[in-house]
């Protein structure tokens, strides 16, 4: 799949209600063919600047350009832009093949023109033989693949979807996402997703946007957000993380709880704070404990399916979370270690 | 303790056969008999008071009664609507304020309110008087069908207003978005969502305002003066005044039968505006 030209840019987007601002300042590009994912709790900011985008939102500061054409004074209606909204939002009062063709009435499409763009769209979210059927009928998951037909049918450059499959349970919305990535790769548009699903969006994106009290807190792929954290929200926000206060007495060294560990980060002052991330399946146990960089003690281990969750206390009183296939008993003395690429330096931030 | 709640119903069910059931039943046999209707053994079976009915005279009055009706219901319609909108509309914070301006009315006794309207229509009321302040010609609008049209609307708006608010006020505003989202400005947003969405509540909007509307008797023989009588005026004069038990009754059981017409005939189109709503949207 190729990402050509931005088709989105947003330029120092501010939105306020009363005195919250709920989106501060944030500068982002979207690129043709994108899957961008807007992750963080709720409250970011996430599902404004979506709106924003969208058009049911008007920002109080900033821009957002389409094609390179300033989109603020464009209303809704004239976007090309289509929304999948969080309660899919369908028109009860009209049958399934209605709601599709919906847009396509409004733009005067020659009917039997109509009638194959909604068929084939039936056929993509795989709801043949559906059109009679009225959409309160339906369950949530063909609720939710009408609301995207009737979206996608309009053929927009980019598609909103706006938590798009937060009511659906856990092993539907698992097969719904990979089905939406398929649409998006069959499609070939831009999707520009909100969440506040970590994995969703690990699983999904090819760009994913971190959010917090809305500011942008991190842009990247979800490799570089998983393993590379550039703060303490981020870290702690993407999947488990042991977080543990540091210095770096040196290039590609940290120190606490007097152990000195190798990292691969440089360039920090001498001796300056830092937050650092080690991912609990990146902690190896040794049953010999002089064998390990960390030492400590087995409190607890919870069996997850996968894998067995322990939490081990070192001498410093340090507790580690451990991911691994193999559970050690409760109270066992075991060494822990970590490669150096394993650990994540991050500047200093607030703490959580 | 299904038992129980049945017995809950039952002084209701009681209620219902002596105070509804029993006298409908009675006015059925009154209009249905001839005689004095004091003795019962002089009483007869007899159609004359339908045939009565029948008479031009009263066919005019039952006529002029469900034309008047009918239009007082469709000016509710067209101000009740846009009223009920801007109400639902409005901030959360002043939708209940305003329901509550709107609704006060209501509140105040029904004679009163026709009373009122009566000192300010009338020939020396507040308008005339207002106008030969101003050196102007005389509103001659009251004894008459105009008077008796703005009572009628007067009254009866709260009830056009509150079942198209209640329908209004539950459509989610992220349908309107969809709708938006999808290419439709303002005029499509309301002819092909909202209208057809709040069809249920214009239906019972229009029941709640025709019903009373085809029956009033004070509101025409007030501010009507009695030029155009209504069929609720016609049954209340054979009540009080004529003391045609029969007749009072035969006309009671017609106006029964033509309001039953009318509600079958609005729950018809409620459902085939939700179906056409369907194909058509």
């Amino acid at each position: 799949m190729e990402m050509g030209r931005n088709l989105i840019e947003i330029k120092n987007l501010t939105k306020r209600f009363g005195d919250v601002t709920v989106v501060n300042n944030i500068s982002l590009d979207i690129k043709e063919n994108e899957f961008v994912t807007l992750l963080g709790p709720s409250g970011c900011g996430k599902t404004t600047t979506l709106r924003m985008i969208g058009g049911f939102e008007e920002p109080d500061e900033g821009q957002i350009f389409f094609e390179g054409k300033l989109l603020n004074p464009i209303p809704a209606y004239k976007r090309n832009i289509n929304t999948v909204f969080q309660r899919y939002a369908l028109f009860t009062h009209m049958n399934v093949f209605e709601n599709i063709a919906f847009g396509l009435r409004i733009k005067k499409i020659p009917k039997n023109e109509i009638e194959k763009r909604v068929k084939r769209m039936l056929k993509l979210v795989d709801l043949e033989g559906f059109e009679e059927r009225y959409v309160d009928s339906l369950s949530g998951g063909q609720q939710q693949r009408v609301a995207i037909a009737r979206a996608l049918v309009n053929e927009p450059k980019v598609l909103l979807l706006d938590e798009p499959l937060g009511a659906l349970d856990l092993k539907l919305r698992k097969e719904m996402q990979i089905e939406l990535l398929d649409m998006q790769r069959s499609v070939g548009i831009t999707f520009i997703y909100v969440t506040h699903d970590q994995e969703e969006a690990l699983t999904m994106s090819d760009t994913i946007v971190v959010m917090n009290n809305g500011v942008i807190q991190q842009v990247g792929t979800p490799e570089d957000i998983y393993n590379e954290p550039i703060n303490r929200f981020v870290a702690d926000f993407i999947g488990e993380s042991n977080i543990i206060e540091a210095i770096m007495p040196e290039d590609c060294k940290v120190a606490f709880d007097n152990v000195v560990l190798d990292c691969v980060d440089k360039g920090f002052a001498p001796n300056e704070p830092v937050d650092i991330v080690i991912r609990p399946e990146d902690i190896r146990i040794v049953t010999n404990p002089d064998e390990g960089m960390i030492k400590g003690t087995v409190r607890s281990v919870v069996f997850k399916g996968v894998h067995y969750e322990m939490i081990i206390e070192s001498d410093a009183g340090r507790e580690y979370m451990v991911h691994r296939t193999i559970a050690f008993p409760v109270g066992s003395y075991v060494g822990m270690n970590v490669q150096p690429f394993d650990i994540q330096v991050m500047k200093r931030g607030d703490p959580l | 303790m299904k038992k129980r709640v049945r017995i809950l119903a039952y002084p209701y069910v009681v209620w219902m056969a002596i105070f509804i059931v029993v006298p409908l039943f009675l006015v059925l046999i009154y209009s249905l008999t001839s005689g004095d209707i004091h003795d019962i053994n002089s009483l007869q079976f007899s159609f004359e008071s339908y045939q009565k009915v029948a008479e031009p005279l009263y066919l005019k009055v039952i006529g002029d009664s469900f034309l008047l009706a009918f239009i007082s219901t469709v000016i509710c319609l067209i101000l009740g609507y846009p009223v009920a909108m801007i109400i639902a509309n409005a901030n959360p914070k002043y939708r209940s304020l305003l329901l509550m301006l709107f609704l006060v009315p209501i509140w105040m006794n029904f004679l009163l309110r026709t009373y009122a309207w009566m000192s300010i229509l009338s020939p020396n009321g507040i308008i005339n008087r207002f106008l030969a302040f101003l050196g102007l010609p005389r509103l001659e609008i009251m004894p008459g069908n105009v008077a008796v049209l703005l009572g009628m609307v007067y009254n009866f708006l709260p009830f056009m207003v509150l079942p198209i608010y209640t329908v209004l006020s539950k459509i989610d505003k992220q349908v309107l978005e969809a709708s938006s989202d999808l290419g439709g400005n303002r005029v499509v947003t309301f002819t092909r969502i909202i209208l057809p969405l709040s069809i249920p509540g214009v239906v019972s909007g229009i029941t709640m305002v025709f019903l009373p509307a085809v029956s009033t008797f004070v509101i025409s023989g007030l501010l009507g003066g009695g030029k155009t009588p209504l069929i609720g005026d016609l049954i209340e004069q054979q009540f009080l005044f004529s003391r045609n038990w029969h007749f009072g009754s035969a006309l009671s059981i017609i106006l029964m039968i033509m309001i039953l017409i009318s509600m079958a005939i609005m729950s018809r189109i409620d459902k085939n505006g939700q179906e056409e709503g369907g194909k058509a949207g």
